[in-house]
C-alpha cells in the first residue's frame, strides 16, 4: 500500500497510475496453464502423460472413422477397399440397419409402422415428463397410446386394442360407481368387471375386421426389441413397485408377507433365470401347441424384477420421510388413500427419483440379456445372424460400437432428463 | 393342495406332450409348416441373409425334411435355439426336428430321450497356428500357449491329447470364439483349437487368412447331426431316410441339374426306386411317392449342400475329408433304398 503513494504530493494521491500489462507469466494462455496444467511438477507430467494418451488415442481412432469404407458387400471387400490401410468396415451398417433396428423378420415394406409408433412415443410422454411445459389435454393421448403402439407395432384387427381399451373403461367405470362406499369393493369390482368384459368379447370372430398385416411376437427383433421391452416394463414396473413398497409397509400381516416374500425372492434371483424360467421351463407346464406368446412371457417376468427393485427404491423413499408427515396426514383426518396420495407419495417418489431412474437405466441396458433365451434383440442380431453370415464374420468393433451408441444416447438421455426432474421438484431452501 | 394341482399339471402336460410327439407327421401336415431348430447363427451351417432368408448347411436338411413331407421347401418355421435352449425346445415340442450342429453322444441319445437320425458333418477338434510359428503337426506343440474355450469337452480332449503325447500346454481360458479370435490374434496364445469347422469358418475371418495352418491332426470325434425326439419312430424314420436320399443322390450321381431328366426313369433300378418312378418307397413313409425327388430338389443332394455352404470355393473352404462318400474314402454311406 505504501509504495503507491511514493510519487504524490501531500499525503493523498490525485493521479491515477496508468493501467499496465500484467506480467506475461501471469495473463492470457501462459498463466491459464500454469494454473491448470502445469501448477506443480507432478501435474507436468500427468498432463504430458494425459495428452500423449490422447494423442495415441486419436491418431489410432481418427483413420478408422475417416477411412471407413461406407459401401461393400462383405468384410473381404472392405478390406480390398482399404487395401492394407487402417479403417473401419461401416459397410455392415449401411447393408444390415434394418436388421439392427427392427430384426431380420419384421417385414421391410412397413417399417414406418414401429418408426411412427416410435415418434408418437414422445408425444405421449411429453406431458407425463414436462408437465408444467404441454397442455393436460395431452394426456388423454397417452391414455391411448399403448392401444395405439399395439396397433402399429403388431397389427392385426383394430378391434383387439379397442375392445382393451373398453374392458378398461369399463372397469374403471365399476370403480368409481364403487369406490365411495369401500375401496376393496370398488377396486375388486372393477377388476372384475374389467375380466368379464373381456372373456365376452373373446368369443367375438375379429379376425382380419378392420386389420393391417399382422406381425407375430417372434418376428420382433433388433433395437425396437430392446425399446419395447425397456418401455413396457419401466412403465409398468413403477405402479407395481409402489403397490409392493406400500404393501411392504402394510400393518395387515398378510399383504406385508406376500410383498416381502415376492420382493426378497425376485431380488434374490438374477434376471436371466427369471427368462428361463419364461421361456424354457413354462414351455413343459403349458399344454403342447398353447403358444403363449413370448415376449408377453419375457414382459411379465421383467416387469416383475424391475418392480422388486423399485419397490425397494420407493420404500427408501417412504422410510426417509419424518413421522410426522404421517401424523399430519392423519390429524388431517384423510383416509389411508388420501394420505398417501397427496401427502405422502409426492414427497417420497420425489427423494425417490435417482434411485428409480438408476433402476430404469439398469433394466433398459438388461433387455440385451434377452439374447440368451434365442430373441433377436440389438445385442442378439449382432452376435447371431450378423456376426454369423459369411460375409460379415470378423466385423466386431463397428457392430458393438454402434449398438453401445444407440444404448449411450438413450440412457444419457434418461439420466439429463432426471437431474432436469430433480432440479425442477426442489422446493427446500438453499 | 397346490402339490396336487402342479402334479396334476405335470401329468396333463406329460400326457399331452405324450400323444402329441406320438404323430409328428400328422401334426407338421397339419400345421403346413415344418417347425426347424436351428442356431442363432453360425457361419456356414445356418444364419439368416441380408433379407431375413435363411441360409446354411443345417438350414438344407431342415429345407429338405420340408420339400419330402409337405412338397415345399419354403414350408419351414426356423425357431433360433441356443445352446441352453436346443433341448428343451425339442422335447417341449415347440421343434419337430433338430438341426443344430450338436454332436451325437450316448448321454444325449439315452438319457435326454433323442434319436439322432445320423451325421451330416463329422467333426472333430484340431488346431490352428500362425505360420510364422513353424510348425507341421501337432505333437511338435510341447510348452506351447493353447487358446481354449473353458467348459467345452474341447477343453477336456485337449488335456488327455496332451497327456497322451507326454507334452506340457500352457492353457489361456476364454468364453467365445470372438474373444479367442482376437486373443490369438494379439498373440496371447500361439494355438487356438477347437472344432475344425470353427477353425476354418475363424480362419476366413482374419485379414490374412493364409499367414495361418490348421494342423492335420484331428484329436477328437465330434459326429454333428440332426435329432428328433424319441418315441416317434415313423417322424425319426422320414428325417433319418430324408437325409439318406440326399447322401446316395450324390453316390448315384443325382444332382438338382439333372433330377427331372432321371425322374423320367433310368437304367438304374436304386435310382429309380429313390425318384419314385419304381416300388412306391414314400408310400412306407406314409409320403407321395416323389418325396426323395423333392427332398434332393429343394436344395441338391449332399455334395451340392457341402460345396454351396461350407466347400472349398466358399469363403470357409472346408475340404470333404472325412464327410466325402465311402467310394472316395469317406465315411459318408447310405444304407440301400430297397
Amino acid at each position: 500500500m505504501s509504495d503507491t503513494h511514493q510519487q504524490s504530493i501531500g499525503y493523498v494521491r490525485d493521479s491515477m497510475i496508468p493501467e499496465s500489462e500484467p506480467p506475461l507469466g501471469e495473463a492470457g494462455a501462459i498463466k491459464w496453464m500454469r494454473a491448470n496444467l502445469f501448477s506443480s511438477i507432478a501435474n507436468g507430467f500427468l498432463t504430458l502423460a494425459a495428452l500423449t494418451a490422447l494423442y495415441f488415442l486419436i491418431s489410432g481412432f481418427l483413420p478408422w472413422i475417416v477411412n471407413g469404407v461406407w459401401d461393400a458387400p462383405s468384410i473381404r471387400e472392405c478390406r480390398e477397399i482399404l487395401d492394407g490401410k487402417v479403417g473401419g468396415c461401416f459397410a455392415v451398417l449401411t447393408e444390415r440397419w434394418n436388421q439392427l433396428l427392427f430384426g431380420f423378420k419384421y417385414p421391410s415394406d412397413i417399417y414406418w409402422r414401429p418408426a411412427l409408433a416410435f415418434l408418437l412415443l414422445f408425444v405421449a410422454i411429453a406431458p407425463v415428463l414436462f408437465s408444467k411445459v404441454f397442455p393436460k389435454q395431452i394426456l388423454i393421448f397417452t391414455a391411448l397410446y399403448p392401444f395405439i403402439a399395439y396397433f402399429l407395432i403388431w397389427g392385426g384387427s383394430i378391434l383387439i386394442p379397442i375392445f382393451a381399451l373398453l374392458g378398461l373403461i369399463v372397469g374403471y367405470l365399476v370403480y368409481s360407481r364403487f369406490v365411495a362406499q369401500s375401496f376393496a369393493a370398488g377396486f375388486f369390482g372393477g377388476i372384475a368387471a374389467a375380466l368379464a368384459f373381456w372373456w365376452i368379447t373373446g368369443f367375438i370372430a375379429v379376425d382380419g375386421v378392420l386389420a393391417i398385416e399382422a406381425v407375430p411376437s417372434r418376428d420382433m427383433g433388433g433395437f425396437m426389441l430392446n425399446m419395447l421391452l425397456g418401455t413396457v416394463c419401466v412403465s409398468l414396473s413403477i405402479p407395481f413397485g409402489i403397490a409392493l413398497a406400500l404393501g411392504r409397509q402394510s400393518d395387515m400381516p398378510i399383504i406385508k408377507w406376500i410383498c416381502i416374500l415376492f420382493i426378497e425372492f425376485i431380488r434374490g434371483v438374477p434376471l436371466i433365470t427369471l427368462l428361463f424360467v419364461a421361456s424354457v421351463v413354462l414351455a413343459y407346464f403349458l399344454p403342447p401347441g398353447t403358444n403363449f406368446d413370448l415376449i408377453l412371457r419375457v414382459i411379465i417376468m421383467i416387469t416383475m424384477f424391475a418392480s422388486a427393485y423399485i419397490a425397494e427404491v420407493i420404500r427408501g423413499g417412504l422410510a426417509a420421510l419424518p413421522n410426522g408427515q404421517y401424523e399430519a396426514g392423519d390429524s388431517l383426518g384423510l383416509d389411508y388413500a388420501q394420505k398417501m396420495r397427496l401427502i405422502i407419495l409426492p414427497q417420497a417418489l420425489k427423494i425417490s427419483i435417482p434411485g428409480i431412474v438408476n433402476v430404469s437405466v439398469g433394466l433398459f441396458k438388461d433387455t440385451t440379456l434377452v439374447s440368451v433365451i434365442s430373441m433377436f434383440d440389438l445385442v442378439g442380431m449382432i452376435r447371431g445372424p450378423i456376426l454369423a453370415s459369411t460375409e460379415w464374420n470378423g466385423v466386431y468393433w463397428e457392430l458393438l460400437g454402434f449398438a453401445a451408441l444407440l444404448f449411450f444416447v438413450v440412457c444419457y438421455g434418461i439420466s439429463q432428463y432426471s437431474q432436469w426432474l430433480e432440479r425442477q421438484l426442489q422446493t427446500d431452501h438453499k | 393342495m397346490t402339490k396336487t394341482v402342479i402334479l396334476g399339471t405335470l401329468t396333463v402336460a406329460a400326457l399331452a406332450a405324450g400323444a402329441a410327439g406320438a404323430a409328428t407327421l400328422d401334426d407338421v401336415k397339419a400345421r403346413g409348416k415344418l417347425n426347424c431348430g436351428v442356431t442363432t447363427g453360425l457361419v456356414g451351417f445356418a444364419a439368416p441373409d441380408a433379407n431375413g432368408k435363411w441360409d446354411g448347411f443345417d438350414v438344407g436338411i431342415c429345407r429338405a425334411v420340408a420339400a419330402a413331407v409337405l412338397g415345399d421347401p419354403t414350408a419351414v418355421e426356423f425357431v433360433p435355439t441356443t445352446g441352453k435352449t436346443r433341448f428343451t425346445a425339442l422335447s417341449s415340442g415347440e421343434i419337430d426336428v433338430l438341426a443344430r450342429n450338436t454332436t451325437w453322444t450316448f448321454s444325449r441319445d439315452t438319457d435326454l430321450k433323442f434319436d439322432f437320425v445320423g451325421v451330416n458333418y463329422y467333426d472333430g477338434q484340431g488346431f490352428m497356428v500362425p505360420k510364422a510359428l513353424g510348425v507341421s503337426s501337432a505333437k511338435e506343440l510341447d510348452g506351447a500357449t493353447v487358446c481354449i474355450q473353458t467348459g467345452t469337452t474341447t477343453e477336456l480332449n485337449l488335456a488327455d491329447y496332451f497327456r497322451k503325447n507326454n507334452m506340457s500346454y500352457q492353457p489361456v481360458p476364454i468364453e467365445t470364439n470372438a474373444e479367442a479370435q482376437q486373443q490369438y490374434l494379439n498373440g496371447a496364445c500361439d494355438v487356438y483349437t477347437t472344432d475344425a469347422s470353427g477353425l476354418a469358418a475363424t480362419r476366413a475371418a482374419f485379414e490374412a487368412p493364409g499367414d495361418h495352418v490348421v494342423l492335420p491332426e484331428i484329436i477328437s470325434k465330434e459326429p454333428l447331426g440332426p435329432l428328433v425326439r424319441h418315441g416317434d419312430n415313423d417322424w425319426g424314420d422320414i428325417v433319418r431316410w430324408t437325409f439318406y436320399a440326399l447322401v446316395a443322390a450324390e453316390e448315384y450321381g443325382i444332382t438338382s441339374a439333372n433330377i427331372e431328366e432321371l425322374a423320367a426313369g433310368t437304367d438304374n433300378p436304386e435310382v429309380n426306386r429313390i425318384l419314385g418312378t419304381e416300388d412306391n418307397l414314400g408310400a412306407m413313409l406314409g409320403l407321395e411317392p416323389t418325396w426323395a425327388k423333392a427332398a434332393i430338389a429343394a436344395g441338391g443332394n449332399y455334395g451340392e449342400l457341402f460345396e454351396k455352404n461350407i466347400g472349398e470355393n466358399t469363403p470357409i473352404g472346408l475340404s470333404r475329408g472325412l464327410n466325402a462318400q465311402w467310394t472316395d474314402g469317406g465315411l459318408m454311406y447310405s444304407p440301400p433304398f430297397r
